[in-house]
């Protein structure tokens, strides 16, 4: 698989630092199961994290080491992770409780469909479904849009984004996404802000379904 | 550490208690957990370590690095606002394979050269990257900040890379 479109450094290191709302963490943690630079990279920000926590050291209580001691029951043992089937990968599939079969799909007309992953404040985070060949109606954002595809291929005015391709998109892009033909696409989809459609119909039709 | 994780050596923990719980605490209540909160929580993330040894890899991490990850995953549970998705594991070949000495040498160079580097950083930046990682600065305002020497990294994610690739083929 080759990846061509990466995530940022301030998206990895904010994601090393614990500080992003939850829907971007779902795509950073995505992006990185699909690509191993971006792991690398990852890895990287928290060894500045450690770097950081090496520093500064605040006194601990004088019996705190015994009742850390007296606590300390017997470790973990080793388990070897499972290799993936399917076409979620893991930090999806723990949202959705399986893969791609278990998504509640939502129609939002064409052959689109949406389906809205709990996530907690800050930033939302849906699976989007593209037939292929279809256009999702033309947008822009006011805050951040991360798109990350799973399944197929999409393209817009920008570029072409395939399997484990990541867009950010921000407030000054307008883009129209259109599927690749040959096969639908599935994309993880999250933004800190609603998305502003073009058209008056979209428009009308957002919040009803929550874009 | 590696006392620790392959020996349950409690005397090893005992120093490896002495040196990072302090750290943990002070990181902490620099990310703004109050300090009797904090100091709980330092006692927890060192039992996690205990807990959890079997996953550290000093090729991969060094033991402030693996300790850093927990404390800032303590933080986030203990802020309850949201949960925190985790990349997909690797199978690096079990737990019985000798650790290449060579890869063991190299990440500590890295590791070292990454402190000095921090260290060796004009004061504010320094301050900078260090409330980056205490979780004051969000990742619009971390994008926003020319000021960033991330290119001090960029020999740890290439030695990353190559381990990667090698642990993988």
């Amino acid at each position: 698989m080759t990846i061509k479109h990466h995530l940022s450094d301030p998206l990895l290191m904010g994601y090393a630092a614990g500080n992003l709302p939850e829907a971007f963490s779902l795509v950073v943690a995505t992006h990185v199961s699909m690509c191993d630079e971006c792991r690398a990279r990852l890895g990287a920000f928290e060894a500045v994290g450690g770097a950081v926590l090496d520093g500064d050291a605040v006194d601990m209580s004088d019996a705190s080491l015994e009742a850390c001691l007296a606590r300390l029951g017997a470790p973990e043992t080793a388990v070897a992770p499972k290799a993936r089937r399917g076409v979620l990968p893991g930090p999806i599939a723990e949202y959705v409780g399986g893969d791609i079969e278990n998504v509640k799909w939502k129609p939002l007309g064409m052959g689109v469909r949406q389906a809205i992953l709990p996530t907690g404040k800050g930033a939302s985070a849906r699976l989007l479904y593209i037939p292929a060949g279809q256009a999702v109606p033309d947008h822009g954002h006011r805050g951040l849009e991360l798109t990350l595809v799973l399944q197929g291929a999409f393209k817009d005015e920008k570029d072409r984004f395939g399997r484990g391709d990541v867009e950010i998109a921000d407030e000054t892009d307008m883009h129209t996404p259109v599927a690749d033909d040959g096969m639908d696409c599935i994309c993880l989809a999250a933004t800190d802000a609603p998305l502003r459609f073009r058209g008056l119909m979209p428009r009308l039709l957002q919040p009803i379904f929550r874009i | 550490m590696v006392a620790v994780r392959d020996r349950q050596d409690k005397t090893a923990f005992a120093a490896l208690f002495r040196h990072f719980a302090p750290r943990v605490k002070g990181f902490l209540m620099k990310s703004g957990t109050e300090a009797s909160i904090a100091e709980d929580c330092a006692q927890d993330v060192m039992a996690t370590l205990w807990q959890k040894a079997h996953l550290f890899d000093p090729t991969r991490a060094s033991v402030a690095t693996w300790v850093f990850t927990i404390a800032r995953n303590r933080r986030i549970d203990v802020a309850r606002k949201a949960k925190r998705p985790e990349p997909e594991a690797l199978d690096w070949g079990g737990d019985d394979h000798e650790p290449d000495q060579a890869d063991l040498y190299e990440t500590a160079q890295e590791t070292a050269r990454l402190t000095a580097a921090l260290s060796d950083l004009p004061e504010n930046q320094r301050v900078l990257i260090a409330r980056a990682f205490y979780g004051e600065i969000s990742h619009s305002d971390i994008a926003a900040e020319t000021g960033l020497p991330l290119g001090t990294i960029k020999s740890r994610i290439r030695l990353a890379l190559d381990r990667l690739r090698t642990k993988m083929s």
